[in-house]
Parts: structure tokens; sequence; C-alpha cells
């Protein structure tokens, strides 16, 4: 149904031929001295991290609920059902909430540029569409990195789990947190020695801003009826003022009293 | 007194020039060159003071205009005009400095036909160009009285009432989702901070910012422009003052033992500091101060009190939007110069925007004025709509 990948820190041989073809499928220059910088960048959408002799791949998370595409004022990130969590640039006015509430650290920034782009992998969006894995997961000779759809990788992951619980960690990360995401993570080692949070909720992010959102079209009309009663009720001196004439020594001490009830 | 008006236009006169470079480097080689802002921290000074403490520090306007027209405190009357002079103006200023910090400024009308509902960022436009405009009509008697244009006057008139009650919807939405921004964040925000109450701790910091900004306003101004102080309506907003931020001290102190952080906040690191800096200013002095019937019946009392209380919330939002946040980025983020010099450009316009606004429009009351029967708006002229307001 949603397609996502499947990365096994275990089979990867940090080769790197994943970062080589993300770059070449999204026109990005890819040097020797860009292979070797080890953090995601405005030019550079995925990572293979090196500690000792484990690997772990960085890239977007994609997930199921993304916290960028649900802050994001103007729609310009978005979930699609095929999977990739996509940016349409046309959008975007650059106000960075993106990179703010991504639990991940994922969107970049064009910092250097005077008109700036927000800058993620996207998991290929063109090649899901037409039935193609993505260009890493396409490039990998190990199969560390692979493409399919999100129920069998998870099956398949669990298995891998079953047949080697020596060899991996018990945890498939991607599958329930921040409610789940379309990349999914396998590692004989803790995944925070990677920058990989530990401790993210279960629950999607946006649930926790749309539980105070979603109250705003009950909370015009309460207080606007609680606001105009206020005034109905304080203003009513007025009315009697008029039917009776004037008298203003009671003035004082009713606005006082008033006054103390705020 | 004129030799001192002379050095602070020179001050300004410097202020602007370093400003109006740092505009030049901004919009012609990009954010990168002229902020310390990172992919790790990517909000920095513009998002943390000019559009958080700006938005707060022009919650006198709702705060004010709410008490006078829908809670009929009609002798709060004088102080409405330059309180909501400021609000104007700090609207404007917000939306100024949101044209520095977009990425891509000239999109910044995109919310309108590109909706995102789900987004706080979405509502937060929406309230603040609504209400902008609001208070742009609540501000227009101002100008039409200058211009005697009494037939507009009494349109706006007769809308006061609906246009206070939409002002202060507006800005509840807002001043509380400006802390739902950072509800998204559980993850990076310190617990000092992270709370689920964060939308109604802004807004209840709002009013008492609100209150606190109308006190320091007050005593400014019957400073440097030789108005009389109205101590009496001071002292009364000083005891609303009390009782607000008794509120919000419970609630914040309920909230920090509920989430069990108390603990935490006698383990000396970078946080205690800031939020114990953060409590002391914010609540614990100023209220200290307003216990004391001396001070808080006195002119200076009052005054100390309220500044504490806008220091002491700034730093609130600051460590909200900024050092709350430092850890879990991994960095330390200070501003660059640069990034400085167009904060205090744009504040500095503020404060020179609103003394020509003094000499040139009728914001203070005239002295004589005072004795005649007030009207909503403060509005000397017109007064046969309204027999003595109240």
């Amino acid at each position: 149904m949603s397609k996502a990948l499947l990365y096994d820190a275990t089979l990867c041989i940090g080769c790197k031929a994943c970062e080589q073809a993300c770059a070449d499928h999204n026109k990005l220059p890819y040097t020797t001295a860009i292979g070797a910088e080890e953090k995601q960048s405005d030019h550079k959408y995925t990572v293979v991290l090196t500690k000792g002799e484990h690997f772990m791949r960085r890239l977007c998370m994609n997930c199921l609920d993304p916290a960028c595409a649900s802050v994001c004022p103007v729609g310009a990130l978005r979930k699609t059902s095929a999977g990739p969590v996509i940016y349409e640039e046309g959008r975007c006015m650059g106000c960075r909430y993106c990179m703010a509430a991504c639990p991940f650290g994922v969107p970049k920034y064009e910092w250097g540029k005077v008109l700036p782009r927000v800058r993620k992998c996207t998991m290929c969006p063109d090649r899901v569409a037409a039935g193609q894995p993505t260009a890493c997961a396409e490039a990998c000779p190990t199969g560390a990195t692979k493409f399919g759809e999100r129920d069998e990788l998870i099956a398949e992951a669990r298995q891998r789990i079953h047949d080697n619980p020596e060899k991996y960690l018990d945890h498939i990360y991607g599958l329930t947190e921040v409610g789940g995401t379309s990349v999914l993570l396998l590692s004989g080692v803790a995944f925070e020695q990677f920058g990989y949070r530990a401790e993210l909720p279960g629950d999607p992010l946006p649930m926790l801003t749309y539980r105070v959102l979603s109250r705003i079209p009950d909370i015009i009309p309460l207080g606007g009826v609680l606001l105009g009663g206020v005034w109905w009720i304080t203003h009513r001196r007025k009315e009697v003022a008029a039917a009776e004439g004037p008298r203003n020594n009671a003035q004082n001490g009713t606005s006082k009293r008033r006054r103390d009830e705020e | 007194m004129k030799s001192k008006l002379t050095f602070w236009k020179v001050v300004f006169v410097i202020l602007m020039a370093a400003g109006i470079y740092a505009t030049f480097v901004r919009f012609t080689r990009g954010l990168g060159p002229t902020t310390n802002l990172t992919d790790q921290f990517p909000w920095g000074i513009w998002v943390g003071f000019d559009v958080l403490c700006g938005v707060m520090l022009a919650a006198g306007g709702f705060t004010l205009t709410a008490a006078v027209h829908i809670f009929n405190l009609k002798r709060l009357q004088p102080i409405v005009r330059p309180t909501v002079l400021t609000a104007f103006l700090g609207y404007l200023l917000v939306s100024v400095a949101l044209m520095f910090d977009l990425g891509r400024p000239y999109r910044i009308w995109h919310p309108l036909i590109m909706r995102n509902p789900h987004s706080v960022m979405f509502e937060v436009a929406y309230c603040v160009m609504l209400y902008t405009t609001v208070l742009a009509l609540e501000f227009s008697p101002i100008v039409l009285e200058r211009f005697h244009l009494h037939r507009a006057m009494k349109i706006i008139h007769g809308a006061v009432i609906p246009l206070v009650i939409i002002g202060v919807l507006l800005s509840t939405l807002h001043q509380s989702s400006l802390g739902s921004l950072y509800l998204i964040m559980p993850e990076k925000l310190h617990p000092f901070w992270y709370s689920p109450l964060l939308p109604v701790f802004f807004f209840i910091s709002a009013i008492a910012v609100g209150l606190a900004m109308t006190i320091f306003e007050s005593s400014l101004s019957s400073k440097y422009f030789g108005r009389e102080l109205e101590i009496g309506i001071l002292r009364e907003l000083g005891r609303v003052l009390a009782v607000v931020l008794c509120v919000y001290a419970v609630l914040r102190f309920e909230d920090l033992f509920h989430r069990g952080v108390l603990g935490k906040m006698l383990q000396p690191s970078y946080e205690m500091t800031l939020v114990w800096l953060e409590l002391a200013l914010a609540l614990i002095v100023p209220l200290a101060l307003l216990s004391v019937p001396k001070i808080r019946n006195s002119a200076n009392g009052l005054y100390v009190a309220a500044v504490m209380v806008l220091l002491g919330f700034i730093t609130n939002r600051l460590n909200v939007s900024i050092t709350g946040l430092e850890s879990s980025a991994g960095v330390h983020y200070i501003p660059r110069w640069t990034e400085l010099a167009i904060t205090v450009a744009i504040t500095a316009s503020g404060l020179a925007v609103f003394s020509l606004a003094v000499k040139y429009l009728p914001i203070f009351p005239v002295p004589e004025a005072r004795t005649v029967p007030s009207t909503r708006e403060a509005v000397i002229p017109v007064p046969v709509l309204d027999n003595a307001g109240d």
C-alpha cells in the first residue's frame, strides 16, 4: 500500500554508493570531499556514518504523520499516499518551522543563498511513482537498503531479528517512533550513537498541536458570547441612566467593585 | 533638555546606519552571512525577540481595551490611546521583523491562499494579520480626529464594541498559539519550559505583560512627554498585575510539580540558572515589591516592578525559543552583530514613530479635556453620542 525503505546496518559495508546515487538523482555535486562529510546538509540528503566497524545511514525518515508537514503554514511539505514526504518549493516562504519541528533534524536550509529553499531527502517520489525503487536502494550492492511495501519490510525485519537475535538489537527503529516512519532501521548497536533520539513518543507529534488547534472553532463563539455578555452586564448602568436621567454620584463605587472582580 | 535630545538623535542615527547596513547584507547576501543561524538552530533572535517578545509586549492593546470597553473600567480611559498606539506599532514592527526572518519574504502572503489549518504558524499568521487590521481600526479615530473627519469617526465609534471583542478573541488565540508553536518539540525543548500548558502560560503572561507595559509606558511618557502621571490608574493596574502574577506563579509551580521537574531546578546547570533568573525577574521580585503597600502605591515602586516583569517575561520567551533549545541542538547560539543591529534598528524606529505620533496626533488627553465626560474611545469630540460613557 505504502512504500518504505528498510536499512539494515549489519549488512552495510560503508561503500557510500547510496550517497553517490542520491546526489546523482537529485543533481547534486558529489566529490571525495563531499563524500567525507559526515552530516546531512543542503547538498547531501543522505549520509553513511561510521563508528569503528559499525555503519549507520541517516536520511529523511519520511514519517507516516510528519511533524514538518503538519507545521508548514503553506502546505509546502506533504506526505503522499505512496510514502514519500515531498516538498513544493514554490509554496515555501522560508519560515523554517519544519526544521524546528522535525524530531530527526532532517530538513536543511540553503543559508548561503539569497533565495533559499529547504532541502531534504524526499524518497525519490518520481521513481516511486514510476514503480521503481529509490535511487539509494537500487544502488546498494549488499541489500542493506531495501525498498518495498512497508508491511512486508516490517515482517522481514522481524524475521531477521528472530533468526539472528544475537546480531540485532530487538528494535525496529521507525516502527513506532513518532507514530511510525517510512524508513525502518535495524542495527546491532545503539541508534543513539548515530544521533537517532532514543526516547521519541509513540504518538505522532502533530497530535500535540492539533489537540489545541482543534479547539479554536469552539473557542471563538464561546469567547464572543462571554465577552459580549460581560459587556451587556457591565453596561447595564448606562441603560438605567438613560431611563432615569444621569446620576453620576454612584459611578465610583460600581466601577471600583468591577475592577476588583478582575 | 535640548542637548539631551541631540545626543539621542546622534545615537539614533548611528543605530539606524548600522541597521541599514545589516539590512543591505541581509537582502543581498542572504541569511547565512547575516545571522548565526544553522541547520541545528534555525530560529534565532528575530523569532525569539522580535516576534515572540514583540507580540507579547504589544499585549497591552487587548488587555486595556477589554478592561475599558468590555469590563467598563472607564477610569482607565485616558491611557487607552497610547496603549493602542503601542500595540499597533508593535504588530507593525513584528511584521517588519518577519520580512527579515523569512527566507523568501516576498511570499509572506502565501498563507492567504495556501492554507494548512493543522499548522499553528498558519493560525498565528491569520490572527496577527486580522488583529493588526483591528488595531488599525481601533487607532484610526485618533488620525480621523486630527483631520476632523467626524463622520468616519462616528462609524468607527459605532463599531467599537464588536471590534474590541474581535480583538480580544484574536489576541487570546495568537498570544497562546505562540506558545503552542513549541508543543511539537517535546524532545527538543528543555523540561523546565516544555509543558502541555505552554499556550496557557503564554496567554496569562501576555496579560501580565500588557499591564506591566501600560504602567511602564505611562511612567515613561510622564517623564519624557511631560504629561501628568495617572498614579491612581497605575495603582489599580499594579493590583491587577499582582493578582495575574500570582495566578501564573501558582499554575507554573503546579505544572513543574506534576511533571516532576522541581528536583532538577535545584541541580546546577545552564538551564537552572536561566529558569531561576526568569522566575526571579518575572515573579519573585515583582510580587515581593507589590506586596509592600508603600512600594505598590508609589510611582517609582510600580515602575520598577513593571520593568522587572517585562524583563522577566522577555527572559521567559527567550528561554522557550532559544536557550531552552540549545542543549538538545548541541550548540550555543549567540546572535551575530548584524542580527542584533536589525533588531535594535527596528526597535529604535518604533520608539521614533511613537514619539512622532505623540507630537502630531492627539494621543494623550489634553489636561482640561479630562474633566469633560469622556466617551468610549477617549474621544473628546462627538460627545453627543454618549452621555458620560458610563
